[in-house]
């Protein structure tokens, strides 16, 4: 049996991250990951790097996450793709854009400024292709994307440069306590023990969470997404919609990717999602109204990654509420991309002197069970 | 004229593919009373096969010969079989529970069965040779698609290069059609004798014997045939002016070409499975992925099943009656007839499959193309859509990547408006020989749909369902 100081559950961005940061601090890490690195939610997601229009909770994380991304080639020796061309919420109504006018002020009464109301003049000249119809918008001009497959790698790789093993293919089958260690078991067979266990097992997390007795509510779900033929370039920002789900960005290459929320179905078992073209549909429509110039687009591709998700979609980060040495990060309900250089940083913080600064309360694993008695 | 109003909702059974296999299992099946819908690409059924059958301009039944105007049965018994047969569909999508997502005439709609039936047939394997996509390099499949639907064939000089049956029909064709043939390039092995000979005197008493020989005879005293060729190139500037290649070891020969057909062999079209997620293997006779099937056809997904050369190349014949056996298993799980008289009937399409199949495995080895010219090296693409070269890919491997998903996230090879149709094969080729593991090991490329482009408008079109409008969800 190999020993080792941290064993962490699940080779996505998040474990990799976790891993990265938890040998910066010295720990001797091992990752165990059921498929291959980056294989689902974390190489296939939309790859925003987006501070708007986050739930309250996570503001302060993903605020200080984007710090952590205008430096990631100092991280991971990788640019991972990233560029800030701002990320833009579009109001299609006055109503709407009285909705965004309040979500700003609260943001800022949160004490964060990078959330900004833009008029309908200044909506025109971020994004020249915008229907008619749109009356402003907020924008977050620092924001961006990055290559999700390309940054998770990197992360795996800086993580492989500082002694981090992965070990690829094992899928965990037993969790157990053996005096002071944990003691994990994979199939394929293989035996480690370790302190501490980090779970990062992304839609699978809840299987490791009920081996420690802390059952969550985790739904793993299938968000899609969609690509288009290459198309003359129109658009800088990643584009987002208030009324309804949309998230749009072209490429430096011209293709154009559509996501918005609508989810297939994951069969998590079998490592496979079904699309739901209803769905698609009307992500389809709603680009058709907003981008007229995108009406005569060729689809090439859909897609859906398995990803966890909470009643509330926010994550879970923190320590385990019944098991010593334990700490989980997953659920991130596909928002967690642009988390991942900070979270992994908090969880190697946690592991390492056992506190952190950042604001971490609202994401305790058993928020749902305190309510629920 | 076909429309996608026509479509209903839903079907007992959806054959997709027009083909000797769909024509077949779609007609047998709609004969026993099952509810059939035949979903086809084409403008007129036939397939790749039998293309333009019903309305070819070549009215001189010679020059495409005598196995092509069989197919006019084949076509003619789906007319009053019962079963709806769809042109002009182009199916882009079919999920684990049998929904479809159809385009007719640029209008989408998602159609509902209770089985289906892939009969997508066979498409030509990857012939990744340098300046294989400078213009006037094209597949000999698809100059014979010109002559089949358009009567067109190319003037000034043409080549052939490559191996494999298809490849002599085609010359033949060419030639009957009245158009000149500079040279054939025999690229077929020599040392693939050795494997096939213990196969010949099957094929000696085959249908493909006397066939083939009269094929080789006619091309041979009509055009220039060398054999033994080796390390093609298409040599150009804006277009192919000349193609080089060797024989044996001799030194480098050219030859001036304007046009350069090259082909060697056909493999299972398995773009719709895959997006399926029926399983599949590596076939080390065949050299491709075939679909992991039963004897009837029958999938690893339950409902889906595959028929003719979509599920083993096997030739018209061979797919007709493994359509034969397709419908009437069909027909047979939707409660239409006992498994006895399914049986029973399926006696004689087995009898003719095992004869229509007899000298396959002579012709799959003696005509199986050689590692250099399904690998390709250095600056030579593999994915002509994002340019991606065989040094990219051999250097990707080299750096960690195991497999063509991970290959297109580090190198976008198969993101490009193909996904992949096109070089699937090479790219795992590349990645197993790379890797030093067998193609199997390697997989192949997860395919998603749509597997054929649809344009934003037909998707936007598509009705609401009512879980795509409760799975709205937080973006």
């Amino acid at each position: 049996m190999a020993s080792t100081d941290v064993l962490v559950i699940g080779g996505g961005l998040h474990g990799s991250s976790a891993a990265l940061h938890l040998a910066r601090r010295g720990a001797r890490v091992t990752v165990i990951e059921k498929d291959y690195v980056g294989r689902h939610a974390s190489g296939v997601n939309a790859g925003g790097v987006r501070r708007l229009g986050r739930h309250p909770a996570e503001i302060p994380l993903s605020v200080a996450s984007l710090e952590l991304w205008y430096r990631i080639a100092d991280l991971v020796d990788d640019d991972c793709g990233f560029e800030h061309h701002g990320q833009v919420k579009v109001a299609e109504s006055e109503a709407e854009l009285e909705i965004l006018r309040r979500r700003v002020e609260q943001v800022r009464a949160m004490g964060f400024s990078h959330e900004e109301l833009v008029d309908r003049e200044e909506l025109r000249r971020l994004i020249p292709a915008i229907a008619e119809h749109c009356t402003g918008a907020i924008v977050s001009r620092a924001d961006g994307a990055a290559n999700p497959y390309r940054t998770t790698m990197a992360f795996k790789r800086k993580a492989e440069s500082l002694g981090v093993r992965f070990e690829e293919g094992r899928r965990v089958t037993t969790l157990v306590r053996a005096g002071k260690q944990w003691r994990l078991e994979t199939e394929p067979g293989g035996a480690w023990e370790a302190p501490v266990v980090v779970n990062c097992a992304g839609a699978w997390a809840d299987r490791i969470a009920a081996q420690l007795g802390e059952p969550v509510p985790l739904e793993a779900w299938a968000p899609m997404l969609m690509i288009s033929a290459r198309m003359p370039h129109f658009l800088e920002p990643v584009v987002g919609a208030t009324g309804r789900p949309l998230s749009f960005k072209q490429f430096a290459n011209g293709t154009v990717l559509i996501g918005g929320g609508h989810k297939g179905r994951a069969q998590r078992d079998q490592n496979w999602t079904d699309l739901d073209f209803g769905g698609l549909a009307i992500s389809a429509r709603t680009v058709w109204e907003l981008f007229p110039v995108m009406r005569s687009a060729q689809i090439v591709r859909c897609w859906a990654g398995i990803e966890g998700r909470m009643p509330d979609e926010i994550p879970v980060i923190g320590p385990s509420s019944t098991s010593e040495g334990v700490f989980h990060s997953f659920a991130f309900a596909g928002h967690g991309f642009q988390l991942g250089p900070i979270v992994g940083s908090i969880t190697a913080e946690l592991v390492t002197t056992g506190k952190t600064n950042v604001p971490i309360e609202p994401f305790r694993i058993d928020r749902f069970l305190r309510t629920a008695t | 004229m076909s429309t996608a109003v026509a479509l209903r909702e839903s079907y007992d059974l959806a054959v997709i593919g027009a083909g000797p296999a769909g024509l077949a299992a779609a007609a047998k099946a709609a004969r026993l009373g099952v509810d059939t819908v035949l979903l086809d690409e084409q403008s007129s059924p036939g397939g790749q096969i039998y293309r333009a059958i019903t309305e070819t301009p070549l009215r001189d039944r010679s020059i495409l010969g005598a196995d092509y105007w069989r197919g006019a049965d084949l076509t003619a018994s789906i007319g009053d079989s019962g079963a709806q047969y769809v042109a002009n569909a182009t199916v882009w999508s079919v999920s684990r529970e049998c929904e479809i997502g159809v385009s007719i005439g640029n209008v989408a709609r998602i159609i509902r069965a209770r089985r289906v039936i892939l009969a997508t047939g066979a498409m030509e394997r990857p012939f990744p040779i340098p300046g294989w996509t400078l213009p006037g390099v094209m597949t000999a499949g698809a100059a014979q698609i010109l002559l089949k639907s358009s009567g067109l064939v190319a003037r000034n000089r043409v080549v052939l290069a490559g191996t494999g049956p298809l490849l002599w029909l085609i010359a033949a064709q060419y030639l009957r059609a009245g158009a000149e043939i500079a040279a054939l390039l025999d690229t077929t092995p020599r040392e693939n004798w050795r494997a096939a000979l213990p196969h010949l005197p099957a094929f000696l008493t085959s249908s493909y014997f006397r066939k083939g020989l009269g094929l080789l005879r006619a091309v041979r005293t009509r055009a220039s045939v060398i054999r033994n060729v080796h390390s093609l190139r298409a040599i150009g500037d804006d277009r192919v002016r000349e193609v080089a290649y060797r024989t044996r070891d001799g030194a480098e020969q050219r030859m001036p070409v304007d046009h350069l057909f090259l082909h060697q062999g056909v493999v299972p079209n398995l773009n719709l499975a895959n997006s399926i997620g029926c399983g599949h293997s590596w076939s080390e006779t065949q050299l491709c992925f075939v679909p992991i099937a039963d004897e009837w056809g029958e999938s690893t997904v339950e409902g889906i099943a595959i028929s003719g050369d979509g599920a083993g190349i096997g030739g018209a014949e061979a797919a007709a009656q493994r359509g034969f056996l397709a419908g009437l298993d069909a027909a047979c799980r939707l409660g239409r007839i006992d498994h006895t008289r399914r049986d029973r009937e399926a006696a004689a399409n087995r009898q003719a499959l095992q004869r229509a199949e007899r000298g396959r495995a002579f012709l799959d080895l003696l005509y199986g193309p050689r590692m250099s010219d399904r690998i390709p090296e250095g600056a030579t693409l593999a994915c002509r859509c994002e340019e991606v070269t065989a040094q990219q890919i051999s250097d990707t491997v080299a750096i960690g990547c195991t497999g063509p998903n991970q290959m297109k996230s580090f190198l976008r090879c198969g993101m490009g408006p193909c996904q992949g149709r096109l070089c699937g094969l090479t790219v795992t080729e590349l990645i197993s020989r790379a890797r030093g593991v067998s193609p199997g090991e390697v997989d192949y490329y997860r395919l998603r749909p749509p597997i054929k482009p649809i344009t934003l408008e037909e998707l936007a079109g598509l009705p609401k369902t009512d879980a795509a409008v409760k799975a709205v969800v937080r973006g």
